[in-house]
């Protein structure tokens, strides 16, 4: 799998857990303390391995754990480069919905080798919509799950999220869009020089 | 937007890709200004006298509308494509209308488009785009995607722009990291890597081993002579030639378990594990000699280089450490030097010792000097 998930797990642990934590984690394993290159790539084993030692360390369910992932990756300042790059997606949240469909191939743009799930977004109408995650890895339809509940409080939309697997093995998201202005929200501006700054 | 006229004849006939040919040259399009502020957000309407008529909404963002509108062009924007034109009603005719344009009072970017004539009254419509000048613009003027036309890929090349340099910052980190790990690897390196030899380290490392295990052994310090002028007159490329040349023959004069090490530029460290017999070790001196000067053949020339060596062994000074040593081996290194180098020579307690005179003739003062 590619470094920049094992690379995002280790830092959700020592930004969320402390460096403590981490290490632990990481001698268990028999990895370097240093951890996981973000611009390598590991065996899918390795990646999985990583995931089940977290959860077992952590003493918590491998889905909330990824949803926590996802979270983490909008909403902590480390990560702000991935917040920006989701937030060119679109200026409303709805908007950001249907640029979904993009996602993968806008990933791939920024880092070639960096494959995800194939994703398609089903607009049911009245701010009803459904997300089909189709990848080998269901792992990452609990991690959307986090990001898009970050993202919803970035742009200041109030939503409903749930998730179940479909008679084809694959995840699909149920979004409930109840308010696009909900809050404030967070400022997005172009310019990288502009942000952080309250609108 | 209205296009006339609406009513496509049916019966027209089709080209071969389907479209009606004939009637669709004769489509007039007539926006009105919201539908023009939509699709140019940055176009000006200049008349032929050269004044702007009007300005799209993301232009008026950049200058207040009082100091656009009615102005005369050129007294807001320095034309830099087509150069040197004056006459703005000519801009559609040039280049195929292409334009390029930046803020006539130096403000930084500019702008590219396109112009062309209105057939209406003979205005000029120019529609501009920032080209690469988009990042310092958004920044400059904090635009955000509404700024831009829907079929702009500004935002799209801002992303890119973003999400290459995000990758490439961790490309940076781990080129760094693994730059560090490089390095670091070499200090711990027991190898010169040009020649293949050992180095200082090993040295370091080998002469540790055998004074703690109380082992005795013969140690021999080469310096190549000439060698400075083999660089200078053929080159480094022949110099390290030569290098290489005089490792295999300190390997093919050494026994396997003894250590050749380069320490320096052309300084060379020989340990020999168990032999201390004097005779012997300067009779390999010798055969070193003979062989180093031996010419070395490089592209079409031969360097021609011999080689100074002093020698000691751990018996002529028992328990000294590996400094004290390795300062007698080069004290005996520079006896041979100033006896004329090309030669050995076998140190002994009576060689002087606070001074040793180099081969310059310069006294100075001693002391451990590899």
């Amino acid at each position: 799998m590619h470094g920049l998930i094992n690379r995002s797990i280790q830092c959700f642990v020592q930004d969320t857990y402390g460096e403590g934590r981490w290490l632990s984690i990481s001698s268990s394993m028999g990895v370097p303390p240093d951890g996981f290159e973000a611009m390598l790539t590991y065996d899918d084993k390795l990646s999985l391995k990583l995931l089940r030692t977290v959860v077992s360390q952590l003493d918590k369910p491998e889905e909330m754990l990824l949803e926590d992932v996802g979270t983490y990756l909008v909403s902590h300042p480390n990560t702000e480069a991935i917040r920006r790059l989701l937030r060119f997606g679109g200026e409303t949240f709805d908007e950001f919905l249907h640029s979904l469909d993009d996602l993968p191939d806008r990933a791939r743009l920024a880092v070639s080798d960096l494959v995800l799930p194939e994703l398609q977004l089903e607009d049911n109408g009245e701010g009803n919509f459904i997300l089909h995650v189709r990848g080998p890895h269901r792992g990452f339809a609990f991690v959307l799950v986090g990001v898009l509940r970050a993202l919803a409080d970035d742009y200041g939309a109030l939503v409903l999220l749930d998730h179940r697997t479909q008679d084809d093995g694959n995840m699909a998201i149920e979004i409930g869009l109840l308010d696009s202005a909900f809050a404030e929200g967070r400022r997005f501006s172009l310019a990288r020089g502009h942000q952080g700054q309250v609108a | 937007m209205s296009v006339h006229p609406p009513n496509i004849d049916r019966m027209s006939p089709r080209d071969e890709f389907g479209g009606v040919h004939e009637r669709a040259r004769d489509v007039h399009l007539a926006l009105d200004r919201s539908a023009a502020d939509l699709l140019m957000p940055m176009h000006l309407v200049v008349s032929s006298d050269g004044r702007i008529r009007c300005a799209g909404p993301t232009m008026l963002k950049l200058r207040p509308q009082s100091e656009l509108i009615g102005c005369p062009i050129f007294d807001v924007f320095v034309l830099r494509r087509p150069a040197g034109l004056t006459d703005i009603s000519q801009i559609p005719e040039r280049d195929g209308g292409r334009v390029s344009l930046s803020f006539l009072d130096g403000t930084q970017g500019t702008f590219k488009g396109v112009a062309v004539r209105l057939p209406a009254n003979g205005d000029i419509l120019i529609n501009l785009s920032f080209g690469f000048s988009v990042i310092d613009a958004v920044e400059a003027y904090d635009l955000s995607s509404g700024d831009f036309a829907a079929t702009d890929l500004a935002v799209e090349m801002l992303y890119l722009v973003e999400a290459k340099s995000a990758a490439m910052q961790e490309s940076k980190k781990l080129n760094l990291r693994l730059q560090g790990a490089k390095v670091a690897a070499e200090e711990q390196a027991f190898t010169d890597t040009l020649t293949g030899l050992k180095n200082r380290r090993a040295v370091d490392h080998v002469l540790a081993r055998i004074l703690s295990k109380k082992e005795c052994f013969g140690l021999m310090q080469v310096d190549l002579d000439y060698f400075k002028q083999v660089n200078d007159t053929f080159g480094h490329a022949a110099g390290d030639e030569v290098l290489q040349s005089v490792a295999r023959s300190l390997v093919a004069e050494t026994r396997q378990s003894d250590t050749v090490a380069r320490i320096g530029g052309d300084e060379f460290i020989l340990v020999f594990d168990g032999l201390t017999d004097t005779d012997q070790l300067e009779l390999i001196a010798w055969r070193i000699i003979a062989r180093l000067e031996e010419p070395i053949p490089h592209n079409d020339v031969f360097c021609r280089i011999s080689g100074s060596i002093g020698v000691t062994t751990s018996e002529i000074r028992p328990s000294a450490d590996v400094e004290q040593l390795l300062a007698d081996a080069d004290r005996a290194l520079y006896a041979s030097k100033n006896d004329g180098r090309g030669r050995c020579t076998l140190f002994d307690l009576t060689m002087s010792r606070n001074q040793v005179r180099r081969s310059s003739g310069q006294i100075v003062s001693d002391g451990p000097t590899i």
